[in-house]
């Protein structure tokens, strides 16, 4: 049966909040637009996202971007490209009042302006006093973010594929990329779309752990197509692991609890966090934090009857507090810990929570690969949000930039496809080859027989990511994590489904999903082997410092041959004094 | 644990059956760890599902006889056997897993967005704490479809009546006080179906995962309209 085809203008993949602000750029030209989504649109992750969104508006205490790019810079470690973070943190204050504009219920202040609550690592005047700079609506502000941009993209009549799910990137000879064929899940059939620019806006890819308060569909889609495609992903060593997921489940507790003064304590009731960030205490940097109480629980410090995980105070803030900005958490805690926070500590353990690394862009959302001494954009190619980096997190994300991420460099995608659009206004010519190749991972599934289930490698592969790349790691753990996990590898060919059904086939998508979480996983654990330092949310304890000497630079992983190569980190920014690095405490 | 779980795969079933499983129970257990556990014995079985922590809206399902997100749903609060079926009402794709086309063509047609004539301001549009708070109890859907399923007014006329969670939405809009558009949207709502189908039966109130109120939004449409006849 012939192939069905259609051709856009532009191929959006994923319908977060990169994908949707991208898209919402283009609604409002003539471009034809497609955007493709393994789940309807408000299911998406960024729904998930609870503290807020960072913007200098200096709505309840002085603020300027400025200072917002410090913190961002010294957040990172020092890997962050200086030039994208003043880019972001410039961006984010209309980008913050464009999304007030498009709808988002933020919460207010009695001044009629937007809340803005305390996030780690956040400062005034380049690491002074706690600024307030994450804007919230209640602690469900991913959830208002994705809703109101869906709303205006249905209101641009946006052409939205739901339930597709893309299989791979299609690209001719010359790496130029042409659309991407897709899976109509309802039927099971095969479209590919056509497209002239194709954006990358997949999320993230917690599910490679087992422990994580990603959801279900974030399999590192995106970043296993490009990986695919040929095109390296950058800094996958860094893997934020979010202090407070809820003991055992890894369902997220936002940083906001902590920024309304929350605070953890281990079994003996000591405020702990005092020891490890005298100044900054709780709301030191997430890195610092897990670190601290993964310490606290190795040395016998931990809470509950495998002193396993520690507390998280609340019940000090009072109901009024709780339930008015903390309401979401309040359920949380209630349905997964069976804990009322108003008036019980909630039991707390860092969960896989964060990539910072990604599919390499520029500011403007264009891929970029090294070629020769310098760099090329890879046509016709984008990446925005968590699948890309640009590198505005670096070595380790703030609370709160993440939203502010993928909602600036979305918008900054979809402008930038619009001035592409105008230069290229003809298809190239499709790649048969291409297709066949993408082809034959959907058919590979079609294959019958005994072998292993899909469940059994998945689990398998999460618990030694676990076990290997997690929050410690020293050469030892690593080169064993690498070793299981390419011999996983080999078995992924032996793995058989057994239900070859067409309609709604959810069994045969988490197959192509195992097959991206390989990929997405092992660029972490490889990456991080490779890297003999400390560094933000990379922890070595046989490394245990910084090298800015040796390592002040950004990892390249390419699939073909597991193969590292590196880049200088772009210390530059556009126009204000670089900041140098120096020590990064709190 | 013994689960009854309704199935139906289209290539090859004429129409849906009820399948028995057995499922080893654990603490904290959710229903949605408990289908996750029949997917892993037969990974044909077909059901949607993704954050696991009640926020993205993907599992609503019916559980003897009450509709119910599966990830928030602890087993333990369950009558053995338990009974899962589909949404009722919805045409089935496959096992759990219904078309919902119709159910998102309401949300769409009581134009769920935030409508501004006057030009926007550089910075935000200002609006009190007090006025913020209306919103309070009516941004939160996450579009389960809980409530317009177990709603018989939408069974009856899913294409004529809006049904709870789109009025829910057109109710969000109504109270934000930043919208310019509630002359617009009362006009849109005028007839005996869109809104009016609503019998005050609150089935969607009971069965909101939210705990929000689709009736009592419902009863604020319908007293804007009758203040703003007057």
């Amino acid at each position: 049966m012939a192939l069905n085809k259609r051709r856009f203008d532009a191929l959006i993949i994923g319908a977060g909040g990169a994908g949707l602000n991208a898209a919402i750029q283009l609604a409002n030209t003539e471009a034809r637009v497609a955007v493709v989504s393994k789940v309807f649109p408000t299911r998406s992750h960024t729904v998930a996202a609870q503290g807020g969104v960072n913007a200098a508006l200096a709505n309840v205490l002085p603020d300027n971007w400025h200072w917002h790019m410090f913190d961002t810079v010294k957040g990172s470690d020092y890997l962050g490209d200086q030039d994208a973070i003043e880019f972001m943190c410039r961006e984010a204050i209309p980008t913050v009042y464009e999304l007030e504009h498009n709808g988002v219920p933020f919460s207010r202040l009695d001044s009629g302006k937007i809340y803005q609550r305390a996030f780690g690592g956040q400062s005034q005047n380049f690491g002074g006093a706690q600024a307030a700079r994450t804007c919230a609506a209640a602690d469900r502000t991913g959830h208002a973010i994705l809703h109101a941009l869906y709303q205006q993209n249905v209101r641009a009549r946006t052409h939205f594929f739901d339930e597709y799910f893309a299989i791979d990137l299609i690209r001719d000879d010359e790496g130029a990329i042409l659309g991407a064929l897709v899976l109509e899940i309802e039927t099971g059939e095969p479209l590919l779309i056509e497209a002239k620019a194709t954006v990358l806006a997949t999320g993230g890819c917690g599910q490679v752990y087992r422990t994580t308060s990603n959801a279900h569909i974030n399999t590192g889609d995106g970043t296993a197509m490009a990986l695919r495609a040929g095109i390296p992903l950058m800094d996958m060593e860094f893997f934020q692991f979010h202090p407070t997921g809820i003991a055992g489940r890894g369902m997220l507790i936002t940083e906001g609890v902590r920024g309304e003064g929350g605070y953890l304590i281990n079994r003996d009731g000591e405020r702990f966090m005092e020891r490890y960030a005298p100044n900054a205490k709780d709301l030191a940097s997430r890195d610092v934090v897990s670190r601290a109480i993964v310490t606290e629980v190795k040395e016998g410090r931990g809470v509950g009857p495998n002193a396993d995980h520690v507390l998280l105070k609340v019940d000090h803030l009072g109901e009024d507090i709780v339930s008015k900005r903390l309401p979401g958490i309040r359920e949380s805690g209630r349905i997964f810990a069976g804990v009322d926070a108003v008036h019980e500590p909630l039991p707390v353990f860092p969960t896989a929570h964060y990539v910072m690394g990604g599919i390499p862009t520029d500011p403007y959302g264009r891929v970029i690969v090294p070629q020769g001494t310098g760099e090329e954009i890879v046509p016709g190619l984008y990446a925005a949000g968590e699948c890309a980096c640009v590198s505005v997190h670096g070595a380790n994300r703030l609370g709160g930039n993440s939203l502010l991420d993928i909602l600036v460099f979305g918008r900054a995608a979809g402008l930038d496809v619009i001035e592409n659009l105008k230069e290229n206004r003809n298809h190239r010519p499709m790649n048969e080859s291409s297709v066949e190749a993408a082809m034959a991972r959907l058919t590979r599934w079609d294959q019958k027989g005994d072998g292993m289930p899909v469940r059994e490698l998945r689990d398998e592969f999460r618990k030694t990511m676990e076990d290997h790349a997690g929050v410690f790691r020293t050469e030892e753990i690593m080169s064993e994590g690498v070793e299981k996990l390419k011999a996983l590898r080999d078995r992924l060919p032996e793995v058989r489904l057994h239900d070859h059904s067409k309609v709604f086939n959810t069994a045969r998508i988490e197959a192509l999903e195992l097959e991206n979480l390989f990929d997405t996983g092992i660029s972490i654990a490889y990456s991080a082997l490779m890297r003999k330092e400390s560094r933000g949310a990379h922890s070595r304890p046989d490394h245990p410092q910084r090298d800015d000497a040796n390592w002040m630079k950004h990892s390249l992983y390419y699939r073909d041959g597991d193969r590292m190569e590196y880049k200088p980190v772009r210390t530059k920014p556009l126009t204000v004094e670089s900041f140098p690095p120096k020590e990064r405490v709190y | 644990m013994k689960f009854l779980v309704s199935r139906f795969n289209p290539d090859a079933d004429a129409r849906p059956y009820m399948q028995a499983f057995e499922v080893q129970v654990q603490r904290g257990m959710m229903l949605r760890d408990a289908l996750l556990e029949i997917k892993r014995l037969d990974e044909s079985f077909a059901f949607r599902h993704s954050c696991g922590e009640g926020v993205c809206g993907s599992d609503g399902v019916n559980v003897n006889g009450t509709n119910k997100l599966a990830c928030i749903t602890p087993v333990s609060e369950l009558k053995e056997p338990v009974e899962i079926r589909p949404f009722p009402g919805r045409p089935i794709i496959r096992d759990l897993v219904v078309d919902m086309t119709q159910f998102y063509q309401q949300y769409k047609a009581v134009k769920p967005w935030l409508v501004r004539n006057d030009p926007m301001p550089e910075q935000e549009i200002l609006q009190s704490p007090k006025d913020r708070d209306r919103l309070d109890g009516l941004y939160e859907c996450i579009m389960c479809g809980c409530c317009s399923t177990a709603c018989p007014s939408f069974w009856w006329n899913p294409e004529k009546f809006h049904g709870p969670q789109a009025l829910l939405a057109a109710w969000r809009f109504l109270a934000d006080t930043r919208d310019q558009a509630t002359d617009e949207r009362l006009d849109a709502l005028e007839g005996p179906y869109k809104l009016f189908r609503c019998h005050t039966i609150m089935n969607c109130v009971e069965v909101c995962p939210k705990g929000l109120n689709p009736t009592q939004a419902i009863g604020h449409i319908k007293n804007l309209m009758l203040k703003n006849a007057v």
